[in-house]
């Protein structure tokens, strides 16, 4: 795919953001769940490539249906490996030190039931679109 | 869905758990329990809100309700009034110094505005591998937008207005580095992206091309259409293969989507960016040490002027910025230099990265608006100091820069105020440390790094650091002088003025200003041969207490090198010959009859 102009951008923005809408509010909306894995050096460097497949595996056995996808350092460099949690129609909630455990229990009771759990980390900045 | 109605969020970082929050967590899982509610609501524990000074702090979602400075004994009304009644509390919300007014939920407080992210905006959002999640966030129209509606002088122009400086240490204003670059005539010109981080504790531009690459292909392309230059370097130390790696995917996404290469969107313009591997010499992150050393030289720095906007790569006018201050570009073009501007102090525009590290509760990284004050950094963003201990001082600017203590926690942080202080910007590194620390050591650690790095080319730096370095060994040893400290002093005045270039003008700053603001911590070491922060393994010695010692055997079972002695259930007694001062014993003892003296 060329970008040929500056229009041809702004389509292709608007079509990624449809499908990142789509994601949100699509057919399965009260499904879809995105996870994201801050995986920059320190994250990878405390385990979160392996809590990354775990979460994959654990929520293809079952059955869940979620995105996990990967992003770079969220800051929050004490609390590795940490993950961001956003439930649609919900705001996002991020976990610090997750280990195997953790994540089963964030996917048990998090992701399945709706429950918050122990290890929540409070968002401290306000971002660009503030 | 959810099985629980409401969730209370009690705080359960080290500032709140010392004021007693694991006990509210207690109380409030008895209350509900006492009530029946507790299939309703859940009690959770979560990380530090950051927000320690006012804390315990308890939130409650889904109303998003914040309580401070909350006792055990609230417990009982938070579930009467809160849950049962539904109404907030009103006594424990916390007020608005500056108006008085309650404030119910977190959006209100200003301490969470404390953080604003421009330059980290995507970095832990987007997935970095995938140029799509980049584009869905205005990702590339800054760079569409210069190429098709203004002229390079007029992006010069939004830059120059937006006050930028360059992040990598120096603070020189980029819009006026663009334009002097722009005004040279030559067939070809470089723009180079510094991205060799040095200064040891400082990631933030590691961070950067680890999670969002694409915000510095788009800036450094926006940069060759207002300079005139079709090619792009980026010096990259080979320590960072995960940044090197994804920044290589990023480039191949880029030039997939045409957004490098020949004729990008249209406009004729064409540009493309190559890697280039460094050591990992400090000496690099110099602007003409890392010139040569992109063109296969020794990475050394030579005289300025010419400066490398004149002649630069392979003689050619060439502009170097550095990572974080190219990652603010594509937000200046889209949202404006106006609303650039309107954040930060007067002379230091927007935000800065600061990499917190050392003894605080949240290491991490932050942005923050420049003008914040150290202490909002460290006891309200780092959560304080951790384990308790009182604050002595803390590092700015790395191995160039100097200690900052309790006297300077209040002055506004930009590049002005910290030269100002004694201290300089840097890249942003800040390590905290505390009363443990001993600034003789603290000094003498930074030298060890400058001994390494310097490249030797001139004599001062290359003789004179290392001299430096013997001095405060000799020191910390407990065999200095008061002589030695004034010898310090001449010495690190004559490295600063005879060097060729930074780091050699710098190193001796972290001597100069421990020398400073702690001469009487010096004195201690010259005059009593004594270390008071207990550092200095020379200067102190374990000493076991007659009256104290039961004559467990334990010291004297753990000791490695068998400098305790002893008959059982009679006084031990430690050979100050024999002994390393490891510390095992002092660790091991259960009667404290063990102690530094």
């Amino acid at each position: 795919m060329k970008v040929k102009s500056l229009a041809d951008l702004k389509k292709i923005k608007a079509e990624v953001q449809e499908k990142i809408k789509l994601r949100e509010q699509g057919e399965n909306a009260d499904k879809i769940v995105q996870i994201k894995v801050a995986m920059a050096t320190c994250g990878i460097a405390s385990g979160a490539k392996e809590i990354m497949s775990y979460m994959i595996e654990e929520l293809d056995f079952r059955g869940v249906d979620a995105i996990v996808s990967q992003t770079g350092c969220m800051g929050y460099c004490y609390a590795e490996p940490t993950i961001e949690v956003i439930v649609p129609g919900q705001s996002p909630v991020i976990y610090g030190f997750v280990s195997k455990e953790k994540a089963k229990e964030i996917i048990e009771k998090h992701i399945v039931k709706g429950e918050l759990v122990d290890g929540i980390i409070p968002v401290t900045f306000k971002t660009i679109d503030e | 869905m959810a099985e629980n109605k409401m969730h209370i969020l009690v705080c359960g970082g080290t500032g709140c758990r010392a004021s007693q929050s694991e006990q509210i967590v207690n109380n409030l899982k008895a209350e509900l329990e006492s009530q029946n509610l507790n299939n309703d609501v859940r009690v959770l524990t979560t990380g530090c809100f950051g927000f320690c000074e006012k804390g315990p702090v308890v939130k409650v979602v889904p109303d998003n309700t914040f309580y401070t400075e909350v006792k055990p004994s609230d417990a009982v009304d938070i579930v009467n009034e809160h849950i049962v009644k539904g109404r907030p509390l009103q006594r424990l919300l916390y007020k608005n110094p500056k108006n008085n007014y309650k404030v119910t939920s977190t959006a209100g407080i200003d301490f969470y505005k404390k953080q604003v992210r421009i330059a980290l905006r995507n970095c832990g959002f987007v997935d970095p591998e995938n140029i799509d999640e980049y584009i869905g966030r205005d990702g590339y129209e800054a760079l569409g937008t210069c190429l098709s509606d203004y002229s390079p002088a007029e992006v010069i122009d939004i830059i120059k207005k937006s006050g930028l400086r360059g992040r990598g240490g120096g603070g020189f204003p980029t819009g006026l580095k663009w334009e002097i670059t722009s005004k040279e005539k030559n067939d070809q010109k470089y723009v180079v992206c510094n991205a060799d981080e040095g200064d040891p504790g400082a990631f933030m531009d590691r961070s950067i091309l680890e999670g969002d690459p694409h915000s510095v292909i788009e800036a450094m392309a926006i940069c060759g259409y207002c300079i005139g230059a079709n090619k792009g370097l980026v010096y990259i130390r080979a320590e960072y293969p995960l940044a090197i790696n994804r920044l290589k995917i990023a480039l191949s996404q880029a030039s997939e989507y045409g957004l490098l290469g020949n004729d990008i969107m249209g406009t004729g313009f064409d540009f493309e960016i190559e890697i280039r591997y460094g050591a990992g010499a400090f000496v690099c992150g110099e602007e003409t040490a890392l010139i040569h050393s992109m063109e296969g030289s020794r990475g050394e720095p030579t005289f300025k002027p010419p400066f490398p906007s004149v002649s630069g790569y392979l003689g050619k006018p060439t502009n170097v910025n550095n990572v974080e201050t190219f990652a603010n570009i594509p937000v200046i073009i889209n949202k404006g230099a106006e609303w650039f501007s309107s954040i930060g102090s007067e002379n230091s525009k927007g935000t800065k990265v600061f990499a917190l590290a050392g003894k605080v509760n949240n290491v991490g990284l932050i942005e923050v608006p420049m003008g914040i004050t150290l202490r909002e950094v460290i006891f309200d963003i780092g959560g304080g100091i951790r384990n308790g201990k009182k604050f002595k001082a803390v590092q700015t600017g790395g191995p160039s820069g100097g200690c900052l203590t309790e006297k300077d926690l209040d002055i506004p942080i930009d590049y002005d105020n910290l030269i100002k202080a004694g201290s300089m910007m840097g890249s942003g590194g800040m390590i905290v440390m505390d009363e443990d620390d001993c600034m003789v050591s603290i000094a003498k650690f930074y030298l060890e790094f400058t001994l390494d790095e310097s490249c030797g080319k001139c004599t001062p730096c290359r003789i004179g650091n290392k001299r430096l370095h013997e001095i405060l060994d000799k020191i910390t040893k407990g065999k200095g002088t008061e002589q030695d400290l004034e010898r310090l002093k001449l010495l690190s005045n004559v490295i600063k003025d005879t060097s060729l270039c930074g780091l050699g003008q710098t190193s001796p700053n972290p001597v100069l200003s421990t020398l400073l603001n702690f001469e009487d911590e010096y004195l201690a070491h010259v005059r009593e041969g004594k270390c008071p922060a207990g550092q200095c393994k020379d200067l102190l010695k374990y000493e076991i207490d007659p009256d104290l010692c039961t004559g467990c055997t334990l010291c004297y079972r753990n000791c490695p090198v068998g400098a305790i002695s002893g008959e059982k259930k009679s006084v031990h007694y430690i050979d100050q010959s024999i002994c390393i001062k490891c510390g095992v014993c002092f660790q091991k003892c259960k009667f404290k009859a063990i102690s530094i003296v």
